[in-house]
């Protein structure tokens, strides 16, 4: 082949190569675009309805009945905050602990390849499921629904979530690294708490983040275990009022003050989540 | 037990290898290795990549052991004792017999306490003592004049030499009698690797010194001894300046002289 003919083909070569290029950006800026564009929709619907209800009395006065003139989410807001945080608390510990097993002890022994599977069963459950099963165990033996009962179906959600993280953040360690911490004469547990964990501290704390937004918006867990409460409790034996469940009676109902409080309380929601994935991506970045 | 070295290395034997096999599950990695490594002087490891030069290195402070399908056979006499014996507990193994990797392995916390770390598996130091560990260890290091003002910052801010030096100085910080090198300089500029080598002349005066390296060269600088590993047989060992200038084996002429590997 002559050189005028070898730069031919590398021309027309190139020029088919642009032409791809050009459609693949396209389609995938086309792709951004699409989601993009609901999700901004999304975060200004809620912004215009949220904000136009908010006041300060959703934050002190209870959910109120109907077609009352006042009344706000302060039960909701406190049996939310008390039914995450506690669900955090258990799920946290026993997901890093057997996110730990997982990928330090349990690697190829059946335990961990049986634990493995059915932590990734349990992540991709639908949380009314979960809800359901602490329904049939704890609330229909119990014969109340109870601010424990949501809590525990809180907790079962969170916990796949942190056992995966933290489990996958393990194995990305170099082995290099556990090595070192051996050659020193490093007990195998303390090779764990303070090297390995320690290096993946920022990662893990970003999954636990990343429970905590997914846990606040759950419905469905809530419906059937804390169900609702037009009072403020702290007693974890009644049942509990929560935003979620409180949003979903109150949007599906036809009184106005109802539907405000609703879009209020999505408000709340929404910028926490917001708040917490914007809070879990300054954790990870400052670990670079 | 006679731990003498034989004819050509009359010092005493600090670490001697007795029909020693290897297995990684049912690939032999070495056969039947026998060698005395003397005291207080630099051993090179050479040999192209997958000889068992790294393998031979690490049953000196059994790092094998974290892979169940691995194990070894024979002797391994450390002073005279058999550190493949199971009843010996492999940390206080492990604290005489300090190891140094290819890839700087900085702790995920401050330069002090990357230090500090290992000493305080051993040994209860008050702070003045630890402080005065600390210093020392970086002092042997060559790393003190670097970092004496920022003790207090992650180890893993250092440049590559800096963290290699580091991982020396957490090394000789709990006081081993032996330092195995897995090719400490692998990842190094050639000011770093520079550093190190003038640092493992210093140590030998303390330390009896393994080094496996790629780099014939290093191995010709700044070692007192070496073997040639082929396809995991020690070929040929002896002092460096006998072995490099006449090897005894064809092939370790082929190797050395860059024919072949």
């Amino acid at each position: 082949m002559s050189l005028a003919n070898l730069d031919a083909g590398r021309m027309a070569h190139h020029r088919r190569r642009k032409a791809v290029n050009a459609v693949a950006l396209a389609l995938a800026l086309g792709a951004m675009a699409f989601g993009v564009f609901w999700l901004i929709w999304i975060l200004l619907e809620t912004v215009r309805l949220g904000l136009g209800g908010l006041a300060l009395s959703v934050f002190t006065e209870m959910t109120p009945p109907p077609q009352a003139e006042t009344g706000g989410l302060a039960n909701a807001i406190f049996g939310s905050l008390m039914m995450v945080t506690l669900a955090t608390l258990i799920g946290t510990p026993i997901g890093i602990m057997a996110g730990v097993y997982l990928a330090e002890y349990g690697k190829d022994n059946l335990l961990g390849r049986v634990t493995r599977f059915l932590n990734d069963i349990l992540l991709s459950a639908p949380s009314i499921v979960i809800g359901l099963f602490i329904y049939a165990t704890v609330v229909a033996r119990s014969k109340t629904f109870s601010g424990f009962a949501g809590v525990l179906a809180l907790a079962l959600i969170v916990i796949p979530v942190v056992i995966n993280t933290t489990q996958n953040m393990l194995n990305l360690i170099p082995n290099a690294l556990r090595e070192a911490a051996y050659a020193l004469g490093t007990p195998k547990w303390k090779v764990i708490s303070a090297i390995t964990l320690k290096s993946v501290r920022a990662g893990v704390l970003t999954g636990i983040l990343l429970a905590v937004a997914r846990i606040s918006g759950e419905t469905a867990p809530l419906l059937f275990t804390a169900l609702s409460n037009q009072f403020w409790t702290s007693n974890l034996g009644e049942p509990m009022a929560s935003l979620p469940v409180t949003i979903f009676k109150f949007a599906m109902s036809p009184y106005e003050n109802w539907q405000k409080l609703a879009w209020a309380g999505v408000f709340l929601i929404t910028m926490g989540v917001l708040l917490l994935n914007v809070a879990a991506r300054v954790f990870l970045r400052n670990k670079h | 037990m006679d731990t003498r070295v034989n004819t050509n290395t009359p010092e005493r034997a600090k670490i001697a290898v007795r029909d020693l096999n290897f297995y990684y599950g049912g690939f032999h990695a070495l056969k039947r290795i026998n060698l005395e490594l003397p005291e207080k002087k630099v051993t090179a490891f050479i040999g192209p990549s997958g000889c068992g030069k790294s393998t031979l290195l690490r049953t000196f402070n059994r790092m094998f052991e974290l892979y169940p399908e691995q194990r070894a056979e024979g002797e391994i006499l450390l002073d005279g004792e058999n550190i493949l014996n199971n009843k010996l507990d492999v940390s206080l193994i492990r604290a005489k017999v300090g190891m140094v990797f290819q890839k700087p392995t900085p702790f995920p916390m401050s330069i002090y306490d990357n230090i500090a770390f290992g000493v305080k598996l051993f040994e209860s130091l008050s702070r003045v003592e630890m402080d005065e560990r600390v210093e020392w260890a970086l002092k042997k290091a060559a790393l003190w004049n670097e970092v004496k003002d920022k003790l207090d910052q992650s180890g893993s801010g250092l440049s590559g030499g800096q963290q290699q030096r580091l991982c020396i100085a957490r090394g000789i910080a709990i006081k081993p009698e032996v330092l195995l090198l897995d090719e400490p300089c692998s990842a190094l500029d050639p000011i770093s690797t520079g550093k190190i080598e003038e640092l493992i002349q210093e140590l030998k005066s303390d330390y009896t010194v393994v080094i496996v390296t790629h780099n014939m060269q290093q191995a010709a600088r700044c070692s007192d001894y070496t073997a040639y590993m082929y396809l995991g047989d020690l070929i040929e060992f002896g002092p460096t300046s006998e072995l490099f200038t006449k090897p005894k084996r064809k092939d370790t002429e082929d190797y050395i002289t860059g024919r072949f590997g």
